[in-house]
């Protein structure tokens, strides 16, 4: 369980968290949205301890994390995986070196054992034949979809994703959503997303948390957003024509 | 009073980023393959150029030498003199660093200045991985370890470009040469480049290192920090010359 407790945050005279509390369901997906610059990035590494907080506590399973020193931290490390926007895959190595390496960084696996694993990851998000290439040579959703086979390498209790479908064409981008929706389910991981996009929250997320001026300004799941009188968050989930058109026909009684 | 502070808010952060990086590595034999792959990338690969700049500063020391020193009272082997003593005391040591800032200094801050704008760094922090340890502490022993071997491959070659410039162009005799090059030899001096070589490798390393991984921004950034690794560490290698040559010289 991943508990966010009165969290504060700011950079120089900047505030760009203010007292966030949340619970994020455990074995599920939670989406983070939120216009940019609402501090959804900043929220996800402050949960997994890649910013300090100003203030406030971030609780895995009751231990207070931001409060651990550099080496108890490394030990809840090992529990998480992360996609991060860009992918952030090690250029200098090959895809298949990208997903070994929590491997040979973490396990006492043999050789072979470590193969079969990276096989198994780079089966489980649909990557073939592309064991022995480069970052630089596979599309920008392969490096997606390779980002997440190396995340979930050491079977992590909690996977975050930041912008884990930014820059990518409305098929792959449903793909990918549907890969992290199902890995939530099988390897029953309590998984966070940062987002923007209304697509994935409607298609995976269990909970959702909208952040509006880095304060958390509404909560609930997929289904109350549609039914939400809340005039920002509307103005955000309505923002297209399309999300409009949808809403007004579902309004006027069509399915 | 600002760019004092500045100042020392970079010793602070360095002498910080210094205690991360000599951490108990998380796994040794991951370390040990970085080692491996950095004393290529950053020793054996400078190993031509070096090469190239040594075996030319070494005939033209025994053809400035011969010109200068044009006199019946100079014997001609002092100009295998003054070659072994320039290469040795300050061509090898420092003027190789002052080369490797510029290669391996901007090499080192762009590849981990990229790294950290495209999280490549926060990536190794979230699996649990000391990232300044793993990615910095490797080069720093590679540079330290291959220094002073890329010192005492350039004081041979530079010997022996001093050699085939004095004999190519008839400055010096190759028997006077080669008894300048062994005549009044002071074994000390040995150490003494040894010693500087190292200590440089340690510098051109850390200070393109601090300045890689403390890289914000963009593309821009990390190319404004790869130029101050360089001058900042050309700076830094001058001043430790000029303290090296007090304290064990004098």
């Amino acid at each position: 369980m991943i508990e966010v407790q009165h969290l504060y945050k700011s950079f120089r005279h900047t505030q760009v968290l203010h007292d966030i509390s949340v619970r994020f369901h455990e074995k599920k997906t939670n989406m983070i949205i939120g216009q940019s610059g609402s501090g959804k990035t900043v929220l996800l590494k402050c949960i997994n301890g890649l910013l300090d907080v100003d203030q406030g506590r971030i609780l895995y399973d009751d231990t207070v994390f931001n409060e651990l020193s550099f080496k108890k931290k490394k030990e809840i490390r090992k529990n998480i995986g992360m996609v991060f926007q860009g992918g952030a895959l090690f250029d200098s190595e090959t895809v298949e070196q990208n997903v070994k390496f929590p491997l040979d960084m973490f396990t006492t696996m043999g050789e072979a054992e470590k193969l079969n694993r990276v096989n198994e990851c780079l089966d489980r998000v649909n990557i073939e034949n592309a064991n022995k290439l480069y970052p630089a040579e596979i599309s920008g959703g392969m490096q997606k979809r390779v980002a997440i086979a190396r995340a979930i390498a050491l079977n992590p209790k909690y996977l975050f994703f930041d912008e884990p479908i930014s820059g990518l064409d409305p098929k792959t981008a449903i793909r990918i959503d549907r890969l992290i929706g199902e890995l939530t389910r099988d390897i029953e991981t309590t998984t966070i997303i940062n987002t923007h996009d209304m697509n994935s929250v409607m298609e995976i997320g269990d909970k959702v948390i909208f952040l509006y001026n880095g304060q958390k300004w509404w909560e609930g799941s997929r289904e109350d957003i549609l039914h939400s009188d809340n005039p920002e968050l509307n103005d955000f989930v309505f923002a297209t024509n399309l999300a409009k058109t949808v809403r007004d026909l579902r309004k006027s009684g069509h399915t | 009073m600002k760019p004092l502070r500045e100042l020392f808010t970079h010793i602070g952060r360095f002498i910080i980023l210094m205690g991360r990086v000599f951490a108990p590595p998380e796994k040794k034999n991951m370390y040990y393959r970085q080692i491996l792959r950095e004393i290529e990338f950053l020793g054996i690969n400078s190993m031509g150029i070096v090469a190239i700049i040594s075996v030319f500063i070494g005939a033209v020391i025994t053809i400035q030498t011969s010109y200068n020193t044009e006199s019946p009272l100079y014997p001609s082997y002092l100009i295998g003199l003054a070659v072994r003593d320039i290469l040795l005391l300050e061509f090898s040591s420092t003027i190789v660093a002052l080369i490797l800032s510029g290669k391996i200094g901007s090499n080192i801050a762009s590849e981990l200045g990229s790294m950290r704008i495209t999280e490549q760094v926060d990536a190794l922090e979230i699996m649990g991985v000391n990232s300044a340890s793993y990615l910095i502490m490797p080069k720093i022993i590679a540079a330290v370890f291959f220094l002073p071997f890329l010192t005492i491959m350039s004081i041979f070659i530079g010997l022996f470009g001093g050699w085939l410039g004095g004999v190519v162009t008839g400055v010096v005799s190759s028997h006077d040469y080669i008894y300048g090059i062994q005549y009044a030899f002071i074994p000390y001096y040995i150490t003494y480049t040894l010693i500087k070589a190292a200590i440089f490798g340690f510098i051109i390393t850390a200070v393109a290192s601090y300045r890689g991984y403390y890289a914000f921004g963009g593309a821009l950034q990390v190319g404004k920090n790869s130029t101050r690794a360089v001058v900042e560490s050309s700076v830094i290698v001058l001043i430790t010359n000029y303290i090296l040559t007090q304290l064990l010289l004098t």
